[in-house]
């Protein structure tokens, strides 16, 4: 059972929105520790392209992920990151920009369409209308699997 | 302090006891006679065994109980130490241990072998006691007690056939306990009202107190202890209660237990004694007869129970000048030594230390931020806040080392438990084999030191079950039927080099080769060298024993070892001769915290380079520099040459290569031996580095050992020299980063 099916029967749950080229996407308030400006990455040899390289968060050292490249999209501006806690690692994502707080219930998640794709199968978690937006909801959990999560 | 907070310390202190008692019966073991070492692995029984009565910790009296006896057979030269007997000697100081653990955690202990362990250290009493084996009908066969009580570390008659057979309960004997405490007694908070009071439920017992050193009023000094008392009881569990009332006591009174026969002294009550009647229940109810803080003083005292029965040994020695306490004044010396040596050391909790050491550690980063920016504003470099800069900055770095000292510890405690491993596992397999320790107070940062343990401990259970040969092969090669590991540690540029030396039979070659050809990691005519094979056992995935035992083989192999090496910065590797044994050599960097590095540009990007691989830097001109083969370069130094290393090709970070001439070549050395000429761009400058973990959020990155944070803010890369000179010896990288961007 992953987080998100439990906090769905919670009902009410706060999420954040963010934009990357022309889509919306959100993820749950609860693992994004905190929304910071683009600081140059320093490059990591024989990692992949999604991987944008390391900056230093209070002296930690922070893998940044640009998800614009993780989600097979276009690349973006670098603009913000978003630090979430994914599993137990803290990773920055590089998004274009964050748009929203949204607070919703049940009843505003649509489940994910049938879609062929098995990438936006796998992190897809439901989809949102709000104000004629379409806003997809990604669970980071199964973006980056624990594997990958050593890895990205 | 609540009631956790003490057992917390008194464990603490078990765990120094067991290092105390391990390391000496160790020597022991290795011939030492000196009296001190026997009195040194005696009182550390001795300590854990009163601390654990003080906190109902009865498994672990009982054991540690029967261990002190036997032991004390041996101080008191009843019994030789040879080497059958101290292996029963070690293996009942792994019991202890373990019993310690299972009072702490809650673990068992499996039971079996205790009690095997506890009948052999019997045997061993009794064997050379033929006056405990073969003393008449009393059914508690009491070695004789000791005429001189006092001695602090008398042997502690204990009946044997009691033991584990609880039922067999032992036929009540009277006894004559004289009980004189002295004034130390007093002074330590103990009262001996209440003494008397646990005394009188043992067992059925009458009282009487001798008031004959009283003297007048007037002559009183209120601090000296005067009454005596005497006092005839029927235990029904045997002498042994009773010392146990006088546990910590008696040290600070002289007591004298004696069982009276009892058709010697049918009638206790004719005593000759002037009777004084003491009423014990005056102490149930009458507060006025004892003062509340006496009794508050008696909490105190069984609170430090542990630490107070050291002193108690230690003063009284020092005061008693009766021939009897020769020996106790050398063992009491020692203990005062001890007490000493203690007071100079402090407990703290390590997650303080290493909050301070991640304090310095920001400390160093700021610094060096600070430095920059008033360089930047500041080009002369002469104005005051630079010159006060520079003092702050080494200031800093000795704040460092200070601190990083605090947590550099010795190999010692993680040797010591090898030497337990070594035992259990020859035992399992049938062999004979001694471990012989070298360097064991190299000290090394204590994270490095608790990280060792498991990989050694997989090494050693591997030299033991399948490098050294059982003793019939062993013979028949014409060896010593007994076999030997050496562990040595030594600080070697820096780091600490520890070898793990067998003279086992050596890698056996052909067998590995086969089962690497047979588990696919290599293919079937692959031409390797020897030194390739040996290595094979790191491979993922290889287990040399042909049948999976119960000590290795469990599914992990030497790929985990090596892996939890190199998790601590660290390299091993193999050198075997067929028949003569193997050798495993690991070498791990000091601290896992700070770094003196060279900071250098490649392609455009900031790394450092560990200063201690670096032998030298020069500037390579054009006719030094000679192509060899297809896209090798050498480079000649001082009519020897040594291969041209691309960093920034190795990385990644650029797509053709460099032309040397217009970079530096750091002239390094790599753990497995051979000279390379690093290539970069620049060099920016020295600098002490904080080192900080890629794997904490990310993963190990082949060719970079770790990041830091550089004085502009930024992240830096630490490069992982012998990865790269690996690399370049065309083992590339991409084994490892084909695991590194799996999925």
């Amino acid at each position: 059972m992953s987080y998100a099916v439990r906090s769905l029967a919670e009902g009410n749950r706060e999420l954040i929105a963010f934009r990357i080229g022309e889509q919306e996407f959100c993820v749950n308030i609860m693992s994004v520790r905190e929304i910071r400006g683009w600081t140059p990455a320093t490059p990591l040899p024989h990692s992949p392209g999604y991987v944008l390289g390391v900056i230093n968060l209070r002296g930690a050292v922070l893998p940044i992920i640009d998800l614009s490249k993780r989600l097979g999209m276009k690349p973006v501006e670098p603009n913000v990151i978003i630090v979430a806690q994914v599993h137990s690692k803290i990773i920055g994502l590089l998004v274009e920009a964050v748009s929203d707080i949204l607070t919703v219930t049940e009843e505003n998640i649509q489940s994910t369409p049938e879609i062929s794709s098995d990438l936006e199968r796998q992190y897809a978690r439901g989809i949102l209308a709000i104000d004629k937006r379409m806003i997809c909801l990604i669970e980071l959990g199964a973006l980056f699997t624990d594997a990958e999560s050593e890895a990205a | 302090m609540d009631m956790n907070e003490i057992k917390e310390i008194f464990f603490q202190e078990c765990e120094e006891q067991l290092a105390e008692l391990e390391s000496g019966l160790l020597k022991m073991n290795d011939g030492d006679r000196d009296p001190e070492t026997v009195n040194a692995v005696f009182r550390a029984v001795h300590s854990i065994k009163g601390g654990a009565g003080a906190f109902g910790l009865d498994d672990l009296v009982a054991f540690a109980h029967v261990f002190e006896t036997t032991l004390d057979c041996v101080r008191s030269n009843k019994l030789e130490p040879g080497p059958e007997v101290m292996k029963v000697m070690l293996k009942s100081a792994d019991v202890l241990a373990d019993l310690t653990n299972a009072a702490r955690d809650g673990g068992s202990v499996d039971s079996s072998r205790s009690s095997g362990l506890v009948k052999e250290l019997e045997a061993l009493a009794h064997g050379e006691l033929p006056a405990a084996s073969s003393a008449p009908a009393p059914a508690a066969p009491v070695a004789k007690a000791p005429a001189a009580s006092d001695d602090g570390f008398q042997p502690v008659p204990f009946s044997f056939d009691g033991f584990g057979e609880e039922e067999e309960a032992v036929a009540p004997s009277t006894f004559e306990v004289s009980f004189k405490p002295r004034r130390e007694l007093y002074s330590k908070g103990n009262e001996a009202a209440l003494l008397l009071r646990d005394l009188s439920r043992v067992g059925e017992m009458s009282i009487n107190c001798i008031m004959d050193g009283l003297p007048s009023l007037d002559d009183l000094d209120p601090e000296e202890a005067y009454f005596a008392w005497k006092i005839q009881i029927k235990p029904e569990k045997g002498e042994e209660a009773i010392r146990t009332v006088f546990e910590f006591a008696e040290w600070d009174c002289d007591l004298e237990i004696k069982m009276i026969e009892a058709e010697a002294k049918p009638n206790a009550e004719e005593l000759p004694m002037i009777p004084v009647p003491f009423d014990l229940s005056a102490l149930d109810d009458g507060p006025e007869m004892v003062a509340a803080e006496t009794v508050n003083a008696a909490v105190d005292a069984a609170e430090t129970a542990t630490r107070v029965s050291k002193l108690a040994a230690a003063a009284k020695a020092e005061k008693k000048e009766s021939p009897a306490a020769a020996a106790a004044a050398a063992a009491a010396a020692a203990a005062a030594q001890a007490n000493n040596a203690a007071g100079q050391t402090i407990r703290v909790d390590l997650d303080r230390v290493d909050r301070l050491i991640n304090l310095v550690g920001e400390l160093v980063i700021n610094q060096a931020m600070l430095s920059q920016s008033v360089i930047e504003n500041d080009a002369t470099g002469t104005s005051a806040v630079n010159m006060g800069l520079e003092e702050l900055q080494q200031l800093t770095r000795e704040i460092q080392d200070s601190v990083m000292a605090i947590r550099a510890q010795p190999v010692k405690p993680v040797f010591q438990r090898m030497s337990r491993i070594v035992r259990e596992v020859a035992d399992m397999v049938g062999k004979s084999i001694r471990l012989v320790t070298e360097g064991e107070n190299t000290e090394v940062d204590k994270t490095v030191i608790d990280k060792l343990a498991e990989p050694l401990t997989h090494m050693i259970r591997n030299a033991v079950d399948h490098g050294i040969e059982s003793p019939e092969k062993r013979a028949a090669a014409g060896k010593e039927p007994e076999g030997t590991i050496k562990l040595t540690a030594k600080h070697r540029s820096g780091r600490i080099v520890i070898e793990l030396v067998d003279d086992g039979a050596g890698i056996n070659r052909e067998r590995v080769k086969q089962k690497a050809i047979d588990n696919e990691l290599i293919a079937a005519d692959a031409n390797l060298t020897d030194e390739e094979i040996d290595n094979l056992i790191f491979a993922p995935g290889f287990s040399t024993a042909d049948k999976i035992s119960d000590i290795s083989g469990r599914g992990v192999g030497m790929d985990v070892v090596k892996r939890s090496i190199q998790a601590l910065g660290g390299r091993i590797s193999i050198t075997s001769r067929p028949g003569l044994g193997s050798t495993f050599t690991m070498s791990l960097p000091l601290t896992l915290a700070v770094l003196d590095g060279m900071v250098v540009t490649v392609a455009g990007q900031t790394l450092v380079v560990p200063l201690t691989a670096i032998v030298e830097t020069l500037q390579p001109e054009a006719q030094n520099i000679h192509s060899f083969g297809a896209n090798q370069r050498l480079i000649s130094i001082r009519n020897s040459f040594c291969p041209l290393v691309d960093v920034g090709r190795i990385l990644n970070f650029r797509g053709t290569q460099a032309n040397p001439v217009e970079g530096v070549a750091l002239l390094v050395e790599s753990e497995g031996g051979g000279q390379r000429a690093l290539m970069v761009d620049a060099i920016q400058g020295q600098r002490q580095v904080v080192i900080k973990s890629l794997e904490a959020n990310y993963t190990h990155v082949p060719g970079i050992a770790a990041a830091t944070i550089l004085g502009d803010g930024r992240v830096a890369l630490i490069l992982d020299v012998d990865a790269v000179v690996a690399a370049s010896r065309g083992q590339s990288l991409k084994q490892e980063m084909s695991l590194a961007v799996a999925g």
